[in-house]
C-alpha cells in the first residue's frame, strides 16, 4: 500500500481538492461509470438536447409577448 | 385531427417510456441509500469490520446504480420544452419553482455528499461520513420529494391563479403547492414504497449469493437491514396508499372509478378483489362491467371514505354531475356536459380579454381575469367533443391497479418471512426447500420493479386525458409539432435508455458476483 500525504494539516479548499484528486485517481470501477457518465451527458446535451429539443416556443417568438400571444392563440382556437 | 391525435399518442408514448425508464433506477438509490445509511451507522457504533466490509459492498451497488442512472430524468424536462410547450408556459413558474428547488438544494447536498460518501473513508472522521452517506440518502428523498410535488399540483392544481395577460398560471401559495395532500400522499407513498424496493433488493442479491453458497454471514448482516428497511417500507407504502386512495376519491374520482372499472357506484360499494372486465363494455350501455370478478361487500366505500355505506360514484355517475359529499352521500353537482358548457364560455371570455388588452379597455380586463378565475376549474373541458372523451383507459387502468396491489401484499408477506429468516436462519439451513426460497427472492425484484411501474401507470394513465386536471387536456397542452417528429426522437431514447439499463444491470451483476467471490467479513481495499 502507497503512503499516503496528510491533508489534515493542509487548508478547507486543498483538503477538498484532494479529496477529489486521490478520489478520482484511486477509482476502478468508477473510471467505467464516469466513461458511461460522461457519455450519456454528450449524447443528451450535445446530440439530443441541440439537434433534437430545441426549446420549441422560442424557436418560434423572440419575446415573452410574443409567446404569450402563441399560446393565448393555440388555446383560443385550437 | 387525426395527425394531433398521432402527435399525442407519440408525445405520451416518449413521456411514458422515458419516466418508466428513469424510475428504474431512482427506487433502487432511494431504497439503498436508506440500508447502506442504517449499514453504517452499525458500522460506526460496533466498529466491526464486517460491517464496514457488508457496508461498503452494498455502497458500490449503490454508486453504479446512481451513476448509470443520473440524469436520466432531465430527460423529461427536455420533453417539456419541446413537446408540452404549451403546457410549460400555461403551467408557468408553478412547475418551475418546485424544479428549481430541487436542482439547487437537494440534488446538489446529494451531489455533494455524495464524493464524501465513496472518497472520503480515510479523509474525513467516521462520524461526518456517516452524516455525508445519511445526507445523501436524504438529499436523494428530497430530490423526489420536489419532482412529486409537481406531478401531485399536475394532478390536483392548487395555490395559483390564472393570468390571463400572460396566459400562464401563476403561483399565490407555495405552502399550498407543497403541502397538497396530494404532494403529501404522492411523496410518502412513492418513496416508502422505494425502501420496499430496496429491501427486495438486498433479500434478492444474498438469495443469489446463498444460492452459490458465498459469504452467508454477510447475506445473514444484510439480511437483517434489508428486511427490515423492506418491511417497514412495505407497511408505510400499504398506509400511505389508504390515505393515496382516500385523496384520489375526493380529488380524482374518475380515477378511482376506472381503477376499480365502476361505470354505476352504488352506497357500501363492493370492491373487486379480482376480476376479468368485459372488452365490450363502453359507458353507458347496458353490458356488464365484468366477465368474471370476486368482491368484497362495502370494501371500495371504506377504502375511499372510510365509511362502509358511503356513496362512491361510477363514471356513469360522475359524468352526469352525481357525487359524494363529505358525510358520504350522494349528491347532484355539475354535469360533463354543462362544465364543457362553462368551459366554452371560459374561452370565449379568453378571447373577449385579448380584445380588451387590444383596445387598452383595463376595466374590462379585470372584470373578465375575476369571472374567469371563478370558474377556471372548468377551463379545460372547453376541448372536449364529448364528455366520455374524460373517461381514461379503464382496462389497463383497472389491471396495473390490481396488479400493484395484489403484489404489494404478496411483498409484505415475502418480507416478513425474510426477516424472519434473517433472525432464525436456522429455519432455512434445516429445510430442503431453502433452494426455492433463495430463487423466489431472485425472481421478487423484477416483480417489485413491476409493480413500482404499475404504481405510476395508475396514477398517470388514470387521470387522463388531463396534463393538467381539469385545465388541459393533452392534445391542447401538445405542441404543434408531427408525429414523424416526435416518433423519430422516440426511439432514439428508446435505444439510449435500453443501452444504459442494460449497462446499469451489467455492471451491477459484474460487481456482485466478482465481490461475492472474495471474503466479504473483511475490508478487501
Amino acid at each position: 500500500m502507497s503512503e499516503q500525504p496528510d491533508h489534515n494539516k493542509q487548508g478547507f479548499w486543498s483538503r477538498v481538492f484532494h479529496l477529489y484528486y486521490d478520489g478520482f485517481r484511486s477509482m476502478t470501477v468508477g473510471k467505467t461509470l464516469w466513461l458511461i457518465i460522461g457519455i450519456k451527458l454528450f449524447i443528451f446535451f450535445v446530440i439530443i438536447k441541440m439537434i433534437f429539443f430545441p426549446n420549441f416556443l422560442s424557436s418560434k417568438c423572440d419575446t415573452e409577448q410574443e409567446k404569450t400571444e402563441y399560446v393565448r392563440h393555440q388555446l383560443v382556437d385550437r | 385531427m387525426e395527425e394531433l391525435i398521432n402527435v399525442v399518442d407519440w408525445s405520451r408514448a416518449q413521456f411514458a417510456l422515458t419516466a418508466i425508464y428513469h424510475w428504474l433506477f431512482v427506487p433502487l438509490t432511494l431504497g439503498l441509500g436508506i440500508i447502506v445509511a442504517v449499514m453504517e451507522t452499525i458500522y460506526y457504533k460496533t466498529k466491526s469490520e464486517k460491517w464496514l466490509a457488508t457496508t461498503k459492498f452494498w455502497m458500490t451497488i449503490f454508486g453504479v446504480n446512481f451513476a448509470i442512472g443520473v440524469a436520466t430524468g432531465i430527460i423529461l424536462e427536455f420533453e417539456f420544452g419541446t413537446n408540452w410547450s404549451n403546457y410549460s408556459w400555461f403551467v408557468g413558474d408553478i412547475f418551475g419553482a418546485p424544479l428549481a428547488v430541487e436542482g439547487i438544494l437537494a440534488f446538489f447536498m446529494e451531489s455533494t455528499f455524495i464524493a464524501v460518501m465513496f472518497f472520503g473513508w480515510k479523509k474525513v472522521s467516521p462520524k461526518f461520513h456517516l452524516a455525508a452517506t445519511w445526507l445523501t440518502a436524504i438529499g436523494a428523498s428530497l430530490s423526489a420529494l420536489w419532482i412529486l410535488v409537481a406531478n401531485a399540483w399536475m394532478q390536483y392544481p392548487t395555490g395559483c391563479e390564472f393570468n390571463p395577460a400572460t396566459m400562464r398560471n401563476e403561483m399565490t401559495s407555495f405552502a399550498a403547492v407543497a403541502l397538497s395532500p396530494m404532494a403529501i400522499s404522492k411523496f410518502f407513498h412513492t418513496v416508502l414504497s422505494a425502501w420496499a424496493l430496496g429491501g427486495v433488493f438486498v433479500c434478492g442479491v444474498c438469495g443469489w449469493m446463498m444460492l452459490k453458497k458465498r459469504n452467508y454471514e454477510h447475506c445473514q448482516r444484510s439480511l437483517k437491514v434489508g428486511a427490515w428497511v423492506g418491511v417497514i417500507g412495505i407497511v408505510l407504502t400499504m398506509i400511505t396508499g389508504d390515505t393515496s386512495a382516500v385523496t384520489v376519491a375526493k380529488y380524482q374520482p374518475m380515477k378511482l372509478a376506472a381503477m376499480e372499472g365502476l361505470y354505476k357506484g352504488d352506497h357500501g360499494q363492493s370492491i373487486v378483489a379480482f376480476g376479468i372486465l368485459n372488452p365490450s363494455k363502453q359507458a353507458f350501455d347496458e353490458q356488464d362491467p365484468y366477465l368474471f370478478d370476486i368482491s368484497i361487500p362495502y370494501g371500495l366505500s371504506f377504502l375511499a371514505t372510510h365509511d362502509f355505506n358511503a356513496f362512491v360514484p361510477g363514471v356513469e355517475d360522475i359524468i352526469n354531475g352525481v357525487s359524494c359529499d363529505n358525510e358520504g352521500n350522494e349528491i347532484n353537482t355539475v354535469s360533463y356536459a354543462e362544465r364543457m358548457e362553462r368551459g366554452r364560455q371560459l374561452k370565449e371570455m379568453l378571447s373577449q380579454y385579448n380584445a380588451a388588452i387590444n383596445s387598452g379597455n383595463t376595466l374590462m380586463q379585470d372584470s373578465l381575469k375575476s369571472v374567469i378565475n371563478a370558474d377556471f376549474k372548468n377551463f379545460g373541458y372547453a376541448y372536449l367533443d364529448k364528455p366520455e372523451e374524460a373517461i381514461p383507459n379503464i382496462p389497463l387502468t383497472f389491471y396495473t391497479f390490481h396488479f400493484m396491489v395484489t403484489v404489494g401484499g404478496y411483498l409484505m408477506l415475502f418480507l416478513l418471512l425474510a426477516l424472519l429468516f434473517a433472525y432464525k436462519p436456522e429455519i432455512l439451513n434445516k429445510a430442503k426447500w431453502a433452494k426455492w426460497w433463495y430463487i423466489l427472492a431472485i425472481i421478487t425484484i423484477p416483480l417489485t420493479y413491476l409493480c413500482s411501474a404499475s404504481g405510476w401507470i395508475v396514477a398517470e394513465v388514470g387521470r387522463q386525458p388531463w396534463t393538467i386536471q381539469d385545465l388541459m387536456p393533452n392534445k391542447v397542452a401538445i405542441s404543434d409539432l408531427s408525429a414523424g417528429y416526435v416518433q423519430v426522437t422516440f426511439w432514439i431514447f428508446a435505444v439510449v435508455f435500453t443501452a444504459l439499463l442494460i449497462a446499469d444491470i451489467g455492471i451491477i451483476c459484474k460487481q456482485i458476483s466478482k465481490k461475492s467471490q472474495t471474503n466479504l467479513d473483511t475490508v478487501n481495499d
